[in-house]
């Protein structure tokens, strides 16, 4: 039995979707010429003095009040200091001893089916720091390009406490981190531009010691590297230590192309970043008036939207969970109960889950490219609930929806002869004839073998070309071999 | 309290400045007096006074979320001492 503990905790840097950048008026629109959205006071040129973005505040106010923080009344910007050519001033502007957004926590649903659990990561805070512009290591004659267009983009760094032990609830986090930041607006969560990245603070400990020695994973932009990188530093370092080797703290980049860490820099050259107060910048005073006025703007959060699903729709946690991992999920999911109407709450949550979430799967698309609608999928739901059509047959409108043969669910039953067969005297007849047609299948139940049965059913089902009522069937097929 | 010479020259590279010997030991001699002006200023009692992190009592301005900065590339690498294709050239960094 492997008798280690695994201890992670996540910093994540979200881009806050602002236009302009978080201490300057210049540009923040991904994918601009190099330096052409970079202004004086982005490149430090002398004199000029950063004035903070009233949107930047607000996004993380909204963010504080999202996962139940204390936002500050009055924090501070701090100057870290170090030395890169792609950091002009020198400092980065950040927040230090007195961050806007302190403690707050979120629940998050780990694994799936039978094995999901909840979990509650508690974070520790939220500060708000500019971005660096980028360094260019390909051969400008043996010299490095800057690109300052990055620089100045305004970013909320999010910090867990170290309470996730393994790396699917790393992964459950992070998802979850990133549903809530696009669902109430304040970042566009786009991974493969930057938009949010994590890093992972990783050690391992036998249960009830106190933690060991960390290693942080840097600049993590997707959920599958966020999970192998994990999963590859822990092996090590519970290698390293079965092999009588210490821990040493240091910062670590995992390469997607191999799935191995590697030492980017240890403890000894670990950058001594000398904080102080900014003093270009007066500390950030936020009123109870503003701190309601944005209270009041913020969205159903998915954790109240989940509580009412469970309330109101009666869906199990796993279900509510799932239908408001996304912002866009829930919206699809509601459209298609307003249409179905709430007593097939359950039904709309299953297409939506399980055969809608399969079919955009296979096709790569993103549930708001859904070649079948909410509207559609509600009128869909409603002809099985009234029995027009059987779960089977629905499948098949489905597809035809989804290929764009019929507007509606309606139309493509019309149209294609779907409807399905609930007169008694119809099925009755079809019954007598398969009981005719197969005798030894009546005889082998009879002699009290239950699959024969089941043969006799899809006899049945195949004269009727799929339509007639499952139910139906059933019982009268019962009736007349017990008679 | 006071800065030993190692301190002082780490502090100096931490800087990024080149300090000769001699210009260590009046360094330190220079930020040792003013440590000696914080010990005084450590000594008045401030127990029940909030910390102000700016020497003005004022909060900060905050400007609306609007960009008001055009491109000026062009005029900003003219006095830049190297560039290429747009980005500005410096001696290569690999971390």
């Amino acid at each position: 039995m492997n008798q280690w503990e695994v201890v992670i905790g996540i910093e994540t840097h979200a881009q806050l979707a602002t236009v302009s950048k978080i201490f300057s008026g210049a540009s923040t629109a991904f994918g601009a010429e190099p330096n052409t959205q970079a202004c004086a006071v982005d490149l430090a040129l002398p004199g000029v003095l950063p004035v903070l973005n009233r949107k930047a505040v607000e996004c993380a106010i909204r963010f504080g009040l999202a996962i139940g923080a204390h936002v500050a009344p009055r924090s501070v910007f701090a100057r870290k200091n170090y030395f890169y050519p792609d950091l002009p001033k020198g400092y980065q502007i950040s927040q230090f001893e007195l961050p806007v957004v302190q403690g707050g926590a979120i629940t998050v649903q780990v694994g799936s089916g039978d094995k999901a659990y909840e979990k509650t990561i508690t974070l520790t805070r939220a500060h708000l720091e500019e971005d660096a512009g980028k360094s260019l290591h390909e051969d400008f004659h043996g010299k490095s390009g800057i690109d300052l267009n990055r620089a100045g983009t305004p970013l909320l760094e999010i910090v867990t406490e170290p309470d996730m032990r393994s790396s699917d609830e790393a992964v459950a986090y992070a998802r979850a981190l990133h549903g809530l930041v696009r669902w109430i607006g304040i970042c566009d969560g786009n991974m493969q531009e930057g938009s949010f990245r994590c890093d992972a603070n990783v050690s391992v400990r036998r249960p009830g010691a106190p933690f060991g020695t960390r290693r942080e994973i840097k600049n993590l932009n997707s959920f599958r590297f966020l999970k192998e990188a994990i999963d590859f530093e822990v092996q090590w370092q519970i290698n390293e230590i079965e092999e009588g080797r210490a821990i040493q703290q240091a910062t670590v980049l995992f390469d997607p192309d191999t799935g191995e860490t590697r030492t980017m820099r240890t403890k000894e050259d670990a950058h001594d970043y000398r904080y102080f107060p900014d003093p270009d910048l007066l500390p950030l005073v936020i009123s109870a008036d503003w701190m309601e006025r944005v209270r009041g703007e913020l969205p159903e959060l998915p954790g109240q939207k989940r509580e009412r699903f469970m309330r109101d729709l009666g869906l199990s946690t796993y279900d509510a969970g799932t239908l408001t991992a996304s912002q866009e999920i829930a919206a699809y999911f509601e459209a298609t109960v307003a249409v179905a109407g709430q007593a097939n709450a359950k039904p709309c949550a299953n297409w939506v889950m399980v055969d809608l979430a399969a079919r955009l799967n296979k096709e790569g698309k993103e549930i708001v490219e859904s070649p079948v609608s909410a509207v559609q999928l509600g009128g869909l739901i409603q002809r099985i609930a009234d029995n027009t059509i059987s779960n089977n047959i629905a499948k098949k409108v489905f597809e035809a929806l989804w290929n764009g043969e019929g507007a509606t669910a309606d139309e493509v039953i019309d149209k294609q002869g779907l409807k399905q067969i609930t007169d008694t005297g119809a099925i009755e007849k079809l019954v007598d004839e398969v009981l005719a047609a197969n005798a030894a299948n009546v005889a082998e139940y009879k002699a009290g073998k239950e699959k024969a049965f089941n043969a006799l059913v899809g006899q049945v089902m195949k004269a009727a070309k799929g339509k007639a009522n499952p139910q139906q069937v059933n019982e009268l097929l019962k009736a007349k071999l017990a008679g | 309290m006071s800065l030993t010479l190692e301190q002082v020259k780490r502090i100096a590279h931490l800087a990024r400045i080149e300090v000769s010997d001699d210009e260590a030991l009046t360094t330190q001699g220079h930020l040792n007096g003013i440590f000696q002006l914080i010990e005084q200023m450590q000594a008045v009692d401030t127990a029940g006074v909030e910390p102000m992190a700016h020497a003005q009592d004022l909060s900060q301005r905050l400007r609306d979320d609007a960009v008001t900065e055009a491109d000026r590339r062009a005029a900003f690498q003219a006095v830049a001492p190297e560039t290429e294709a747009g980005l500005y050239l410096v001696p290569k960094v690999i971390e």
